[in-house]
């Protein structure tokens, strides 16, 4: 199975990045920067989705204490930094050239970057725990605790801003979207969710084996 | 309801013990007090005596204090429980372990709020700026703002007392997820000290206490799977 999806994922990231590259057209306002939206924002739609996977994997864990689970989470919290990691980092790669700064403290790049930390810390946490039930336990509650705050970081720090200052320059959104650029997005989300999948049930396999090899050494 | 009961008088008991091995020992109240009077320098050499500067980042000022106040707080609170095994004994209490973490809430929250209201009239004296009229409801978003900051800080604090990295891991994994409460109680002091209408900050009350009820639940709900482990 892991096969046939990853043979999916890696033909769907080409087909993506000619649809992105070939089939949709020139953004009328920002030029060719604005292609960098097909990474960046199925980057983005990933890493929720990997966030979610750790809150429904950590309260699974704590439900049952199945070792089963604990790896979804790892796994799934690691592919979280990446994509989050990924988004960050593109769009300051877009932002340098269209804001002419890479970084601003603008609402959504703040709480972005919130949600970067407190993963970090997740994995953190995991590699100073030594007994493996433990960690596993702690993190659980951190995945939890984490995921319940990511929509109210989300509210407090737009809130922040737009109290503060009205949202002006820097909204990224464009006014209307062509249908071609809707379907290279499209095709890209597709990509990203697949190359997630494939890449979640590849380190899950990992973690068994590493797991399996653990064990074996002692006998 | 027996259980209602049993789980409330479990949450006073290791409430009173905190507060009376505070009042034995004082020594971590007057750590705390002392700490805070030392943010006041530092806070004073970083800003200068402009007195209208200090007055616009005086709500800044005051969050930060006592967030790293509460640090010290929650660090202590466990340290004395790791001390002759004492978390071993809380463990064995008959009854919901969620009562032993209401009691760690409550006492965390009484230590630092406490340690909050020295700290607001110490700045009002050193700094010379008129505070007393704005201090019943600077209190009150202190209050608020603690509960929620100990809500996730008590099941942190618990979590990482065991740990070798404790004194790095507990601010690393809890001041990202309580930048809310930051935020908010910011807002709110801005708003306590420049006296204006409650209606304009409402939704920022709701914000923060919304956190404060989210984050109580889901600590009652986890807290007996960190001290099991």
């Amino acid at each position: 199975m892991p096969r046939g999806l990853g043979a999916t994922a890696a033909a769907l990231l080409l087909l993506g990045l000619g649809a992105a590259l070939g089939y949709a057209p020139r953004d009328a306002v920002q030029g060719n920067v604005q292609r960098i939206m097909y990474l960046h924002v199925p980057a983005i739609l990933t890493a929720y989705v990997a966030i979610a996977v750790v809150l429904a994997a950590s309260i699974a864990y704590l439900g049952g204490r199945r070792a089963v689970w604990d790896r979804v989470a790892v796994a799934a919290a690691e592919l979280a930094v990446c994509f989050i990691g990924l988004t960050l980092v593109t769009g300051s790669i877009w932002g340098k050239p269209t804001w002419g700064t890479w970084w601003t403290w603008d609402a959504r790049l703040t709480s972005t970057a919130v949600l970067f930390v407190i993963y970090l810390g997740y994995l953190l946490l995991r590699s100073v725990v030594e007994d493996r039930e433990r960690a596993a336990t702690y993190a659980a509650v951190l995945g939890i605790l984490g995921a319940l705050d990511v929509p109210i970081i989300h509210f407090s720090v737009q809130w922040w801003r737009t109290l503060h200052q009205p949202a002006t320059v820097l909204r990224p959104q464009a006014p209307t979207m062509d249908g071609a650029m809707l379907v290279a997005l499209a095709v890209n989300v597709a990509a990203f969710l697949c190359t997630f999948a494939y890449l979640l049930s590849r380190r899950y396999r990992l973690l068994t084996l590493e797991t399996e090899a653990a064990t074996r050494a002692w006998q | 309801m027996p259980g209602g009961t049993a789980f409330l008088r479990s949450a006073r008991a290791v409430f009173w013990k905190d507060l009376l091995v505070e009042r034995r020992a004082k020594e971590g109240a007057n750590a705390l007090a002392f700490f805070a009077i030392l943010l006041l320098f530092l806070f004073y050499f970083a800003l200068g005596p402009d007195r209208e500067r200090i007055r616009a980042a005086l709500p800044g000022l005051f969050w930060l204090a006592f967030l790293l106040a509460g640090l010290l707080a929650l660090g202590r609170s466990f340290a004395l429980e790791r001390e002759n095994d004492c978390l071993d004994g809380l463990v064995l209490m008959p009854g919901d372990k969620g009562g032993i973490y209401l009691g760690k809430l409550a006492g965390t929250t009484a230590l630092m709020w406490s340690m909050e209201l020295a700290f607001i009239v110490a700045t009002g004296l050193l700094y010379n700026l008129d505070l007393w009229p704005a201090i019943p409801r600077l209190l009150l978003v202190a209050f608020v703002g603690t509960v929620g900051f100990a809500a996730i800080g008590t099941l942190f604090a618990a979590m990482t007392a065991q740990l070798r990295a404790r004194e790095v891991l507990l601010p690393v994994l809890l001041l990202p997820l309580v930048i809310p409460v930051l935020v908010a109680s910011v807002r709110l002091t801005e708003g306590a000290l420049g006296g204006e209408p409650w209606a304009a900050s409402a939704a920022w009350w709701q914000l923060l206490l919304g956190f404060d009820i989210v984050f109580v639940v889901a600590g009652l709900l986890t807290f007996e799977f960190i001290l099991e482990a």
